[in-house]
């Protein structure tokens, strides 16, 4: 509001001494006109400008801003704290489980926040199977995984599959514990 | 096909090419069959109470007194101890029975009562020497020492950079001319290693790069192959010996190459269509059997050498993978999972005519022993890990040739099909061992870091 008077203010000058860089022009005609006589009634004073208020927050987003912060990270920065959620496998299946679809459901919408985002999707063995047929087993629990975010509206361009069979374990144990951690999808992503 | 220059493989293989070729007998090369010793009769060293012959191998005389020709006699004597050792058709007289009888003065000259005291029946003596040129010559004979009459005779000349090849080639004739048995000494065996501790490249994840080896039979001069600092496994030597098959994942996936180490070149029949893994040459080498998803799910394919007339040879929803041919080329076992589990089947190599071998739970890595034998070797789950077992398709039956100590998986055959290669973590890490068909004889082949998937020259 001040910024409005005082470009008002501006003009006004502006004007008056436009005039009188022109009245220097040309002689005056009329005389000045006297002032008029003062009134009785008060002039009233200008209402008072309202309260100060505090500048309107923007409405909290918790969503946008931590995706504004995954956007400006570079790959190997998402990769090392992925956003993307691993899927566990049971012994010797490749079959997807309920815990297994919520990651994937939550993947899914990542992915299709970042549209640009292509992924690798890495299948993993735990050491209980053979080299060779983990090689395959892997390839079928990453196709797997690439199946669902499919049916959920993902396009299979955006998605590579690789297979490491059970050559790059994520524990080196050999407890349940590990095994479990290493029969996984686990998401790359690649390009965004 | 993709032909890729590697200077590294060229200046690697150029060495081993010297140490494979240059060693020659005085004998006509081993491709044309050698004709019949004028001065000897074909004499088989026997025992006489029926048990295995014999044998002592002290060391070799150095015939010249530089430090080259003392060590060179000395190792050649202690390798060739081992290699008629490890065929097991003799017996061999530990060596330290025998330090206290003295030197042959000469070929001619030996103390024929003392070898006999220590009941040999049969002695290798043989002297080395350097010649003017550099090369070394190494003469040697067999003795039947109840006859002191000389069986075996040969003299070889070579350079002197790998002392262990000389003894490797007197080994392999002494089978020949004593058992007509086609030694492995001078095969050699491949596998992949982490050893180098290197890191993948392209990956946040701490990851290990496994690179493709070679070594003698015996794990002597171990060599790296592949230096592209990824996942390089499933070598597999061409019939010829002169290239190797693998999978890499040089492109981020897993595909076919094919290394041709004497050359140095490196060639990609696969060419990237689809993934490809678990290459299996054909006996003849004119063809490899692979797994690949490029229909969508693991299936076989055969495909000529330089990757012409793909043909897809299984058509199952189920997990088809780890092909092996059979020594005629006419079938092929492979590994498939349709009835649940993984099991081991085998089919014509058109596809059809398919049974199932394996009845364990969880079986894989069926590889096919070479003539005379007939049998599969594959690796089933017994208890927390695998062991080795061998289907015998003439008498219908299943032995076991590991006994659960550690996992032990990827059996290969050696060329002669009485031994085989495998990997074990029974000493903790994943190493690289040989034993007998029959489950006895076990060697250690590495030591150093983890070794898998090793493969058998022919």
């Amino acid at each position: 509001m001040n910024r409005w008077l005082s470009l008002r203010s501006a003009v006004v000058l502006l004007l008056v001494l436009g005039a009188v860089a022109c009245g220097k022009k040309q002689p005056p005609i009329a005389r000045p006109i006297p002032p008029p006589p003062p009134t009785s009634t008060p002039v009233t004073p200008p209402p008072e400008p309202p309260p100060p208020t505090a500048e309107p927050t923007p409405a909290p987003t918790p969503v946008t801003v931590p995706e504004d912060s995954i956007a400006s990270r570079s790959l190997d920065e998402i990769n090392k704290n992925s956003p993307l959620k691993p899927v566990f496998f049971a012994l010797d299946a490749s079959e997807i489980d309920q815990v297994g679809q919520q990651a994937l459901t939550t993947n899914a919408d990542l992915l299709k926040r970042y549209p640009s985002w292509q992924i690798s999707i890495e299948g993993h063995c735990d050491e209980r199977g053979t080299a060779e047929y983990n090689l395959a087993l892997g390839e079928r629990r990453a196709i797997a995984a690439r199946n669902y975010l499919v049916s959920l509206g993902i396009s299979a361009d955006r998605v590579k599959t690789v297979s490491y069979g059970k050559e790059f374990p994520f524990d080196a144990g050999h407890t349940e514990d590990a095994w479990s951690k290493n029969r996984r999808a686990h998401f790359v992503v690649t390009a965004k | 096909m993709t032909f890729l220059r590697s200077s590294r493989t060229a200046l690697l293989l150029l060495a081993l090419g010297g140490a494979g070729t240059v060693v020659r007998s005085q004998q006509p090369a081993p491709s044309t069959p050698p004709p019949p010793q004028q001065s000897e009769v074909r004499v088989e060293i026997t025992n006489e109470s029926g048990q295995p012959p014999k044998f002592a191998v002290p060391d070799f005389v150095a015939a010249s007194t530089d430090a080259d020709s003392v060590a060179a006699a000395k190792l050649v004597g202690e390798v060739l101890w081992n290699d008629l050792d490890f065929e097991r058709e003799f017996y061999l007289i530990p060596r330290d029975t025998y330090s206290s009888i003295p030197p042959a003065k000469s070929l001619t000259d030996v103390p024929f009562d003392r070898w006999k005291e220590l009941g040999a029946d049969g002695l290798v003596i043989g002297s080395v020497q350097k010649t003017p040129d550099g090369n070394m010559r190494v003469v040697v004979r067999l003795f039947q020492v109840r006859s002191q009459q000389s069986v075996f005779s040969r003299e070889y000349t070579g350079p002197a950079s790998n002392p262990r090849f000389f003894a490797h080639t007197i080994s392999d004739e002494i089978h020949q001319n004593q058992r007509a048995l086609r030694g492995v000494a001078r095969t050699r065996l491949t596998f992949s290693s982490d050893r180098d501790r290197e890191r993948v490249t392209n990956t946040v994840e701490n990851r290990q790069v496994k690179e493709i080896y070679i070594s003698d039979y015996d794990g002597a001069n171990q060599r790296r192959v592949t230096v592209n600092r990824t996942l390089n496994i499933t070598p597999t030597w061409s019939p010829d010996g002169r290239a190797i098959a693998y999978t890499s994942y040089r492109r981020g996936f897993p595909d076919l190459f094919i290394s041709l180490i004497f050359e140095g070149t490196l060639q990609n029949p696969t060419a990237s269509k689809g993934q490809n893994w678990l290459p299996a040459w054909s006996p003849d080498g004119t063809q490899i059997a692979f797994t690949s998803n490029r229909d969508g799910n693991p299936e076989l394919y055969v495909m000529n050498r330089d990757g012409s007339n793909v043909r897809r040879i299984t058509n199952n929803p189920a997990i088809d993978t780890t092909p092996t041919w059979s020594p005629t080329g006419q079938q092929i076992a492979f590994t498939s999972d349709r009835s649940g589990g993984p099991q081991v089947y085998v089919m014509g190599a058109d596809g059809l005519n398919i049974r199932r071998i394996s009845t364990d739970s969880n079986c894989d890595r069926a590889t096919w022993s070479p003539a005379p034998f007939n049998e599969l070797a594959f690796v089933c789950r017994t208890g927390g890990g695998y062991d080795i077992k061998i289907w015998d398709f003439e008498k219908a039956e299943m032995r076991q040739i590991t006994n659960g100590e550690g996992s032990n998986e990827s059996p290969a055959y050696s060329p002669n099909g009485k031994h085989l290669a495998f990997t074990s973590t029974r000493s903790g890490k994943a190493q690289i061992y040989t034993v007998g068909r029959d489950g006895r004889g076990i060697r250690q082949i590495t030591k150093v870091g983890n070794n898998y998937f090793p493969d058998w020259s022919r």
